[in-house]
Formats: structure tokens, C-alpha cells, sequence
């Protein structure tokens, strides 16, 4: 491979980013990924490391989160193998979710909307408050109806990006952080060849923007417009303590906060322990652009929200909170494409809160597409191309 | 200067008499001065592993030193998680040491 010179250039080096590389560098394409920071360096580092199906109602990204947890286990066999017992593991738990609504207008919409997911094939298991106690003993009283989602997990989310950077670069991809792209290199016909950075030149036959909420203002630095917002979420993490939550526990609110469109915000519980001892309660969305401040009325929501679904931890002291900015999509769905306006430039972008457990299958989707060979499932969906980004999209810049 | 407990003769500021003070760890009667941290008395006392990790069962103890890294929890007179180094030690403090081991099953 010439120094300058890939198949592939990704921009990001997110989870989204080193899971295209690996897929790619495995299947002997040149990649090069560059990030203006370092691996791991934004939102795949300030978000829990969900793998969910629980949250998500059916159509296309439940489609995607399936194809992704038929993934996760053998790629953690297969990082564990190539890596070896010195590096960190990236603690790929499935302790699987439990939904919990205390209202009953929070439980006829749960149980409509868990109906839903099952023909969709997702194994949702409705039980009663005494189930839903025995699996989590603290849980409140208060349970209207409780549903049980054995296929949800989780990975430590920035140990799995360096995991799976670690092995693309095994595979031969080069890494270039601190490099920020300063604009498209073009040929004399005008088509995209590479990018330009401080550090010089990058040619590659293709661009792939995996840069999460900032993929927008990467896509308009190579000419296009690419709507692609951040959206804020917030955390809290308690001081250690006793074990004393064992599965991912949500307030059935959750669904209703992810799938929404609304800028203002948006909180509901989603409340797990670590294997440290501590708890990470969540969550919260809201669209304030990059606005990273301290939101004591969003912590403190959070917080009273979570006590809701656990009395004890109003007893708990808060270590610390942390927050992350969410690749937000106009119409909820991630683009894994080609962009039809400027061949050469490709997208994987748009997770939202979903880009951990996702990454795997948008990495496996992205290989086939630049292959050319056929996608497990169909992948028309997160086209640039599809009908629902239409009104967002405008020509080339 | 030294960042050591100077014998209290020696000591070029002259304190007032230090008021001893003994707590138990595990039982193992130890002694300190009065003021002294209760991660300062156990420290002098020989332990430095105040509590195990629940993954993979590691020491912790005191790394900052200053409150923020809740490493260094034990028990105190049967009250959990408080940071040693935040608290003084008090005549007959009854230290325990923690752990908590995960609940079910490993994190691969």
C-alpha cells in the first residue's frame, strides 16, 4: 500500500469507524482511519454500551439490531482469540432487559408495543410483578406490567472500539489520530479521490464518513449537506455499593423518549449496575447542539425518575455524571450508503443512541455494499437515497 | 519538610500532644493519632488492600487520597462504603474491610 494512498479512507475513529475497518482490513481492502482526536475520542465514549432490542419497535433499525446481536457474541470470541488474554475484555454481558411500567396508561402502551416486537421476532416475555421481583428484588412496588428481554446486553463501550481497532490494525489498517480533515480532494473531472489534511494528502478511491453526530459537519467540509444532528444525553453514576440491580431496567417511558422527535427535553429511567459497584442511571435527550454544560434540572429528573423504579437509591450518593452528544437522523434511521450525490463518498452515521450495539452489523452491511456482493438483509433502507431523507438532502454544495 | 508522621518531638511546628487513638481493622487493634484519617491510621497499620474488586478481585486502597476516587471504601461501626480517607478516625472505630463479588456470571 502506498503511504498516501487506500481503498478506504474512514473519517472517525468511533465504534462505527474501527468496526468498518475491521471488516474491511479483514477482508484485504487498504483502509486508513483518521480522527481529529483519538479512538474512542467522542460519543463511543461518553454513552453506556447498550445492545438493545427492547427499545426498539418494528421496522428497519429493529431489523438492524437484530443482525447485530446475531454478531456480537462471535465477534467477541473472535476479538478475545486475536487479541489474547492482555487485552482488556470488553466485558460483553447479556444480562438481558427488564421494562417496567408503573402507570397503567405506561402498561397499555407497553403491552401494544411489546405485541409489535414480537411478530417482529423479538423474544419478549411479559410477566407479573411477582416475576419481575424476583428477577430484580429492590424493583417498586408499584408495577403495572413488567416484560422481560432476554436478548438485551451490553459491552464496555469504549473497550470495544479500541478492541476493535486494535484488530483492524491487525489486519493491516492504519490509524492517524490528531488529523482533521480540512476538505474533498478532487480530480481534475471533479470527483472525490481523497481528503486533504494538515498532515497532507489522503487518496483513497472511497470516503467513509463514520464520525457520528459530527458526520454532518464532515460531509459539509467534503461539499455535501448531510442532516445529521447532535443530541444530547446525559448520565449519572453512583458511588459504589452491593450489587443490587442485575439486569438493564427501564421505565417503559424509554421507547416513547427514543423514538421521538422532539427537541425539548426528554427523560425516562434506564437504571443498570456495573461491575465496579457503581450504577449508571440514565437517560436523558435533548437537542441543545454542542452544548456541553452542566444541566442540573436534566440530573436531577434523571435522578427522581430513577428512584421511581428504585426507591433504595434515594439513598445513594452521585460520584459523578457525564454526557454525550448522540448522531440524531431527521427520520430515525442510521445511513449505511453510498451518497448518490457524490459518487466515491459513503456514509455509516445516524446511530443515535444505538451505535454500540449497531456497529457491528452497519460494518458487515458496509463490506458487502463495496464488495459489490449481495447484504444479508436488505440494506435500501439506510440508503441516502431512501424517500424519507429526500426533504433533508439538497445538491451537491 | 517531610510528608511522614514525625515523632512528635521532633515535630519543628510544635503541635499541641497528640490524643492516641485506637480503631479496629478486621479486629486488629490499631493505633493512630487523633485527626488522623482513617485510611491514614490503617495505612500506618501495615494494610494497604482496603476492599477487592468484584471482576477480578484486585486490591484497592488509597489512590487519590482526597475523596474523589472511592476507591479506598470500608466499613465503619457497620455503616458501608465510607471513603477512609474522608473520615477521621475516632476511638474505637470498628473497621471492616469490604467485598462484594458479582452477582451471577462473568462479563466475558
Amino acid at each position: 500500500m502506498n503511504p498516501l494512498t487506500s481503498d478506504v479512507i474512514i473519517v472517525g475513529a468511533g465504534i462505527i469507524g474501527a468496526a468498518c475497518a475491521r471488516a474491511l482490513a479483514s477482508a484485504g481492502v487498504g483502509v486508513t482511519v483518521i480522527d481529529r482526536g483519538t479512538t474512542a475520542g467522542g460519543t463511543s465514549s461518553a454513552c453506556e454500551g447498550n445492545l438493545l432490542v427492547s427499545d426498539k419497535g418494528p421496522g428497519h433499525e429493529l431489523v438492524l439490531a437484530q443482525y447485530a446481536a446475531s454478531l456480537w457474541r462471535s465477534t467477541v470470541t473472535e476479538l478475545r482469540e486475536q487479541l489474547g488474554d492482555g487485552f482488556p475484555s470488553v466485558e460483553f454481558d447479556p444480562k438481558g432487559g427488564v421494562v417496567v411500567a408503573t402507570t397503567a396508561a405506561g402498561a397499555g402502551s407497553l403491552l401494544g408495543f411489546v405485541a409489535g416486537q414480537r411478530l417482529a421476532g423479538v423474544d419478549a416475555r411479559v410477566i407479573d410483578a411477582s416475576e419481575a421481583r424476583g428477577l430484580e428484588p429492590d424493583l417498586t412496588a408499584r408495577i403495572e406490567a413488567a416484560v422481560y428481554y432476554p436478548e438485551d446486553a451490553q459491552v464496555q463501550p469504549a473497550i470495544a472500539t479500541e478492541a476493535l481497532m486494535a484488530s483492524a490494525r491487525l489486519y493491516g489498517a492504519r490509524l492517524l489520530e490528531n488529523t482533521r480533515v480540512l476538505g474533498p480532494l478532487l480530480d481534475s473531472a471533479g470527483s472525490l479521490i481523497g481528503v486533504t489534511t494538515p498532515a497532507g494528502e489522503l487518496r483513497g478511491r472511497r470516503v467513509l464518513v463514520a464520525a457520528g453526530p459530527w458526520s454532518g459537519e464532515v460531509a459539509g467540509l467534503l461539499g455535501v449537506r448531510l442532516p445529521v444532528r447532535p443530541r444530547r444525553g446525559e448520565l449519572l453514576v453512583t458511588t459504589r455499593m452491593r450489587h443490587r440491580i442485575f439486569h438493564k431496567v427501564y421505565d417503559a417511558d424509554y421507547v416513547g423518549a427514543v423514538g421521538s422527535d422532539d427537541g425539548a427535553l426528554q427523560t425516562s429511567s434506564v437504571v443498570e449496575s456495573t461491575g465496579s459497584g457503581t450504577v449508571l442511571i440514565g437517560s436523558s435527550r435533548q437537542l441543545v447542539g454542542f452544548d456541553a454544560r452542566l444541566r442540573v434540572d436534566v440530573l436531577s429528573e434523571i435522578a427522581a425518575k430513577a428512584i421511581r423504579l428504585f426507591p433504595f437509591l434515594a439513598d445513594a450518593s452521585v460520584m459523578r455524571s457525564y454526557g454525550g452528544f448522540r448522531p440524531f437522523m431527521p427520520d430515525h434511521l442510521p445511513v449505511i450508503s453510498e451518497d448518490p450525490r457524490m459518487p466515491g463518498l459513503w456514509y455509516a452515521t445516524g446511530h443515535e443512541g444505538a451505535g454500540i450495539g449497531l456497529s457491528v452489523a452497519t460494518a458487515d452491511l458496509i463490506l458487502d455494499l463495496m464488495l459489490g456482493r449481495p447484504t444479508r438483509i436488505d440494506a435500501a433502507p439506510y440508503s441516502a437515497a431512501r424517500a424519507s431523507l429526500a426533504p433533508y438532502l439538497e445538491a451537491v454544495a | 519538610m517531610t510528608a511522614r508522621l514525625l515523632p512528635f518531638l521532633d515535630d519543628s511546628i510544635k503541635p499541641a500532644p497528640p490524643t492516641l487513638v485506637t480503631i479496629t481493622v478486621d479486629g486488629i487493634p490499631t493505633s493512630g493519632v487523633a485527626g488522623q484519617s482513617l485510611a491514614g491510621v490503617i495505612l500506618a497499620g501495615g494494610t494497604l488492600g482496603f476492599r477487592r474488586t468484584s471482576a477480578l478481585g484486585r486490591p484497592r486502597g488509597v489512590f487519590c487520597g482526597i475523596g474523589v476516587c472511592f476507591d479506598c471504601l470500608v466499613e465503619v461501626n457497620g455503616l458501608r462504603d465510607v471513603r477512609a480517607c474522608q473520615r477521621r478516625a475516632s476511638d474505637g472505630d470498628v473497621v471492616t474491610l469490604q467485598h462484594d463479588g458479582l452477582p451471577s456470571g462473568d462479563a466475558t
